[in-house]
């Protein structure tokens, strides 16, 4: 039997939060600005990343959209990426935009701040979700009619939430906790719903690449094309595999060297030959009837071995965090001040709170290998340090009736 | 086993080291003959054999500057008067004599030799015996001297000692990087086994808050309390701990600052308060021991290792067993070994200031900090470190042999 197979990427880079410290508060307000060569130099990381991830694989995807009428695949792209783009490398950008313009790539919708909105203001929430909306449609003429939340962080809510938003198609982790006997191999109707389709990562054949690939100890290494398709096509219950994955597993997670690349090239390939196909995410859900109804009343997101939002919010520093940057929304938004407002929700963007998790035992290698930061500590007081002058910011913009500080100061000049 | 020092005749943390290896190694089936260069009492060293290479009071050897190597003027041992015990050389000379006739009735499987105070001894013993010679490496004279050159004649000593080592240990990663780069000894020579803490030595206890009363006064008024423990001298790096404090209060008003212990840069710290304009902020213990000592760790909200160059330092694990918050130097070894601690460049006085500040305006950092250090600090253990050296022995000997 053939198989359809929906290969979503996801594709982000956060502005990290520079060195800020106690001593630049008040003087300046440019957290994300480091210029060293450390890895919280955002513009260095970006480029690199450029370099090893997003060139060679738009490149590569290219060429198989080209070769292959049957490959299709999805992507989500932060705004924080496109914004990181449009300053550093814009030619990049129209590489997106012409594997867009194959009409064979969907773009899925979600926050433009890559945040965790959804489970602390709801108002904000459909805000950033308006807003990557509108950038993506300017950027790539299209509207996207399915949705991914921020680490996949999905429950029942935020599907009836997704349906009334319109969306056909909304993803999921497929963790085994909440499947029990069921496979991800299908669509799924979301409890609650009528119409909208529930897509759900295969995380077994998804890490296989995604972490997996080139670890010489794990005892299928190395992964061919010709093995990996064998497991896509026979090994596994229902229709559909659904692949989701970091777009910058293909050169940053696994190095070119590793073998990546012609992989997955040759897996396109085989795939096809084989007589499978590959789906788009809404197509997958639209072709395909739910196979049941399923409900995730708790929280399930696509990261460590809880698959939970304690990666994000496990530890009193996080929610510190979290709580002081989301009760700042009323000032922030009614000060009608655009740089307080983009730094505030750049901000909120998860990877922050990431940084902080002070899971050594289980997922810490992890952490560590995605964190720029020397340790959790220290992610956690440059954030402060930075959400200390956003308050003092707001305190000079109400006391001050909107004044900056220089032009107070000229203006008691002025007076005296 | 040549040492210079065991509990309770101790001037730092060499002897304690000593102690609890020979004892986490005698545990493991070793007999252990040590040598050190005084006659005293050791209550609860029944593991092993303890030599006495002179008649002197522990406080004569042990105090005679062995911390202090700027005194040492020869480096030949035999323009060294012998005869007149009162000087650092002359009691190594003693000492590598002893160590001489010791070696002609107990022969030795590996020589394990602490610091360049006993590195001579151990060279002889080699020469004499034909066993493998391990030198432990617990401070070299780079770190003794701080940010100056220290002594060339205790470098020298060193050298030789390094050159002729067929295994050394060095207690970190900072310790190894100093031995190779500075003293040309290829890495693959140089094993990094970090030190541990007893937890046992750590007798249960009532802490009465009566030593530091003030202080817990000015806690419960919401002040954050700051320790250090240590020697003042150039290696911990105490003047820029007082700059950062200075710094600190720039931007928190409730902090005080413990500068427990004692030595030659006290007047210097002193002064150097007034002049920040923070002296009523900085507290001054002078040289404490026992209750006095255990207490400031107690007292102690956020515990700062500011070291210039700091091999190992075992008070950072002692102040995490008393709840405290670890701020610990990047040139400290044993932030290698830990998790869950805020760490700076020594002279990044700014830096630190951010984390104090960081620390006092956050409930959550602190907590977290002293909560996470607690679960990490106790996993490290002497027993590893034996089954370090055990494993080291039968390498060295085999290479030996071979």
């Amino acid at each position: 039997m053939s198989k359809g197979l929906t290969l979503y990427l996801h594709v982000h880079q956060p502005y990290r939060v520079r060195p800020y410290s106690v001593f630049d508060i008040g003087e300046q307000h440019a957290y994300f600005d480091q210029k060293d060569d450390s890895d919280l130099n955002n513009e260095k990381v970006f480029l690199k990343v450029a370099d090893k991830s997003y060139w060679p694989m738009v490149t590569l995807l290219q060429k198989l959209l080209d070769t292959h009428g049957g490959f299709k695949l999805s992507l989500s792209i932060t705004g924080d990426f496109i914004e990181q783009a449009e300053s550093w490398s814009p030619d990049l950008l129209e590489a997106f935009k012409r594997l867009v313009a194959t009409g064979r790539v969907e773009i899925v919708a979600e926050t433009y701040y890559h945040s965790l909105a959804f489970f602390y203001n709801e108002q904000e929430f459909d805000a950033q979700v308006a807003a990557h909306r509108r950038k993506i449609n300017e950027l790539f003429d299209v509207t996207p009619t399915a949705f991914r939340n921020t680490e996949l962080a999905y429950n029942d809510d935020l599907a009836k939430w997704a349906e009334k938003a319109g969306y056909r198609a909304i993803l999921a982790e497929g963790w085994d906790t909440v499947l029990d006997w069921r496979s991800p191999n299908y669509v799924y109707r979301p409890l609650g719903t009528d119409s909208i389709g529930l897509l759900l990562k295969n995380y077994r054949l998804s890490d296989d690449l995604a972490f997996r690939f080139s670890d010489k100890a794990w005892n299928e290494y190395p992964l061919t094309a010709e093995k990996y398709v064998n497991w896509a096509a026979q090994d596994t219950e229902g229709s559909l595999v659904n692949l989701f994955m970091d777009f910058e597993t293909f050169g940053e997670h696994q190095w070119a060297d590793t073998g990546i690349f012609a992989f997955f090239e040759g897996f396109v390939g085989e795939w096809l030959e084989r007589g499978n196909t590959f789906y788009t995410v809404t197509e997958a859900v639209t072709q395909h009837e739910a196979a049941g109804e399923l409900s995730m009343p708790d929280t399930v997101t696509w990261a460590d071995s809880e698959r939970d939002l304690s990666a994000w919010t496990g530890n009193a520093m996080q929610q510190e965090a979290l709580k002081y940057v989301y009760e700042l929304q009323n000032d922030v938004l009614r000060s009608f001040d655009d740089s307080l407002i983009r730094d505030w929700r750049l901000l909120q963007s998860s990877d922050h709170f990431y940084y902080m998790a002070t899971k050594w035992e289980h997922d810490g290698d992890v952490h560590k290998y995605f964190s720029p930061y020397d340790s959790p500590y220290d992610a956690f007081l440059h954030y402060i340090n930075a959400i200390r002058d956003v308050r003092l910011r707001l305190m000079r913009h109400y006391n001050l009736g909107g004044l900056s500080p220089a032009e107070t100061a000229s203006k008691e000049e002025a007076a005296s | 086993m040549l040492g210079w020092e065991l509990p309770p005749h101790n001037s730092g943390g060499l002897g304690v080291a000593c102690y609890h290896l020979s004892r986490a190694l005698a545990q493991k089936g070793a007999q252990i003959d040590f040598v050190l260069p005084y006659t005293a009492e050791h209550p609860g060293v029944d593991f092993m054999t303890v030599h006495n290479a002179t008649s002197l009071e522990p406080e004569m050897g042990v105090h005679l500057g062995s911390y202090d190597s700027s005194y040492v003027t020869e480096l030949d041992m035999k323009e060294v008067d012998a005869g007149d015990l009162s000087t650092m050389r002359a009691v190594q000379k003693h000492y590598v004599t002893f160590v001489e006739q010791l070696v002609k009735k107990v022969q030795p499987d590996v020589i394990h030799a602490h610091d360049w105070l006993t590195m001579e001894a151990g060279v002889r013993a080699k020469e004499l015996t034909g066993a493998p010679l391990v030198v432990h490496v617990h401070a070299t004279e780079f770190d003794r001297s701080g940010e100056h050159y220290g002594n060339p004649i205790v470098h020298e000593i060193e050298q030789m000692a390094l050159d002729m080592a067929d295994r050394i240990i060095a207690v970190s990663n900072i310790t190894k990087a100093i031995i190779v780069e500075r003293y040309g000894i290829p890495a693959d020579l140089v094993e990094v086994v970090h030190n541990a803490i007893d937890l046992e030595s750590f007798e249960p206890y009532e802490y009465d808050q009566r030593d530091y009363r003030y202080f817990e006064a000015l806690r419960k008024e919401g002040h954050l309390v700051v320790a250090t423990i240590t020697r003042f001298t150039v290696q911990k790096g105490l003047t820029h701990l007082m700059r950062a404090a200075a710094r600190a209060c720039e931007k928190y008003d409730k902090f005080v600052f413990l500068f427990a212990g004692d030595g030659e840069q006290r007047d210097e710290l002193i002064s150097l308060a007034a002049q920040y304009g923070i002296s009523d902020k900085v507290y001054f213990t002078g040289f404490v021991r026992g209750k006095q000592w255990r207490d400031v760790y107690s007292v102690a909200d956020v515990f700062v290792m500011s070291s210039v160059s700091e091999p190992f330092g075992l008070t950072a694990l002692e102040a995490a067993h008393h709840d405290s918050a670890l701020i610990i130097s990047k040139q400290s070894g044993v932030g290698e070994i830990l998790d869950n601690i805020l760490r700076y460049d020594y002279w990044d006085t700014d830096r630190l200031a951010d984390q104090l500040v960081g620390i006092a305006l956050s409930p959550s950092l602190a907590t977290t900090l002293r909560r996470n250090i607690r679960d990490e600090y106790a996993r490290i253990s002497w027993k590893d470190v034996a089954d370090k050296c055990v494993s080291l022995y039968n390498r060295v000997h085999e290479g030996v042999a071979a």
